[in-house]
């Protein structure tokens, strides 16, 4: 709500806050642009990464098999949680050394990530806007989105690293000749006129799993974040209706977020386990 | 919803967070958690045995009073036994002793009569001597009449 200088309008103020920092300076104007990367994104999902994993290690270095704190009590409840799952869904004990740790991590991670959206929607974006300024720049053009994983770029990222860890494990569990011959004959059967459409469907399931692995989570941020920023805009209309609208609405919707990240995080998680479960079993 | 070079980055990033969880996170906690596990398990088993061991020493205590009363009693019967026995052997000896006093005691009365009858035998035959002496008014050689004086003792007796 850059209320000083020209106040922007509804429209301004919801694309403003939709346009990512970049490398560029600019809005992105192609849909894919290998040569720009979101400056904004990888600041806040690396930062939140390694707050994750210090977090975890902080709990891991002090941990001790006698009575734990409470710190490590509730590291020690998600290590639980994503183990039996983990154990539930992938029954090779040696892929569960790496795929549990990833699974943890993937949680924990998202689940901080999507808490981005609990601040409230100006707050990081207006103090961006000052240094901006502050720097000579032009605060209309200060971009800024604390969300990493309302980035389709960050979550499709983390969705084809799940695809090239079920690839991996394709291979590694049923060897290169298994799986290929397993991407031509299943679901539909051995015979060569099935060939084709066995590939085929093994390619649009890889091509469905990964794209709506990511877009799942990126899709329930995004709109939980556009939401946010409509209920500022009640707000910024400076009428009792719209501060009152603002703060019910505001309560309301971050309330229901809570189960929203949490839920999100988890089923995230949740598939990333069951994807890389399939990878070790033949159709 | 553009896709960019983000996407390549974030799934570095993603895998280097994973490799960093499995190699200093996950390790420590699990083996916390499993050690944990044991040490609940080895304490139950602790506590079942000390409950085991509890009862099997109550189990032995009552064997043991229960040997401690049955050998009391043999100790007591025993040294009643041998009481008695030293009772027994007191009075037989007591019954001995007096039975040998009495004895003894009958024996010297039996002697000291023999000889108060044989001093009395005597001073008899001296009183006859001198009766006879004074009646006969001579002197009688003893050596001659002693065998006279035997026969009269013998006589006397």
């Amino acid at each position: 709500m850059a209320t000083e200088g020209h106040a922007p309008t509804a429209s301004e103020y919801v694309v403003h806050h939709l346009t990512h920092l970049n490398n560029t300076g600019h809005a992105q104007t192609s849909i894919v642009d290998f040569s720009v990367i979101n400056l904004d994104s990888m600041f806040y999902s690396i930062t939140i990464g390694l707050l994750t994993v210090f977090l975890l290690w902080a709990a891991a270095r002090k941990a001790t098999s006698g009575v734990p704190g409470r710190f490590q009590g509730i590291v020690e409840i998600l290590v639980e949680m994503v183990a039996d799952q983990a154990k539930g869904i992938i029954h090779s004990a040696e892929s569960r050394k790496f795929v549990a740790p990833l699974a943890l991590t993937v949680f924990v991670w998202i689940f901080l990530m999507n808490a981005m959206d609990l601040l409230p929607v100006d707050l990081l974006p207006r103090i961006w806007e000052g240094i901006y300024a502050s720097a000579g720049g032009d605060p209309a053009h200060a971009y800024q989105r604390v969300v990493p994983t309302a980035d389709l770029s960050a979550t499709l990222g983390m969705s084809i690293g799940v695809l090239l860890l079920c690839l991996y494990y394709n291979i590694k569990i049923k060897g290169m000749s298994g799986w290929v011959h397993e991407l031509f004959t299943a679901p539909f059967g051995s015979h060569p006129l099935l060939y084709p459409i066995n590939f085929l469907m093994q390619m649009i399931e890889f091509l469905a799993k990964t794209v709506s692995h990511g877009m799942r989570l990126f899709g329930n941020m995004y709109a939980g974040e556009l939401i946010f920023i409509l209920i500022a805009l009640l707000g910024s209309t400076a009428t009792v209706f719209g501060m009152v609208g603002h703060v019910v609405a505001g309560t309301i919707w971050a309330i229901f977020h809570i189960l929203i990240i949490t839920l999100q995080a988890f089923i995230f998680m949740m598939l990333t386990l069951v994807y890389i479960g399939q990878a070790h079993e033949g159709h | 919803m553009n896709l960019n070079a983000t996407l390549i980055a974030q799934l570095v990033v993603f895998f280097i967070l994973a490799w960093f969880t499995m190699k200093f996170v996950w390790p420590p906690i699990v083996k916390a958690l499993d050690e944990r596990a044991k040490k609940i398990a080895d304490g139950l088993a602790a506590a079942d045995k000390a409950k085991a061991d509890l009862a099997l020493a109550e189990k032995k205590v009552v064997e043991e009073l229960r040997k401690a009363r049955e050998s009391a009693g043999d100790v007591r019967s025993s040294a009643e036994k041998q009481a008695s026995q030293l009772i027994d052997e007191a009075r037989a000896e007591a019954t001995r002793i007096i039975a040998q006093a009495r004895e003894a005691a009958e024996a010297e009365a039996g002697a000291a009569a023999q000889r108060a009858k044989e001093a009395l035998r005597d001073q008899v035959a001296h009183l006859a001597v001198a009766g006879a002496e004074k009646i006969l008014r001579r002197e009688i050689n003893t050596q001659v009449h002693a065998e006279l004086l035997a026969n009269l003792k013998q006589e006397l007796q």
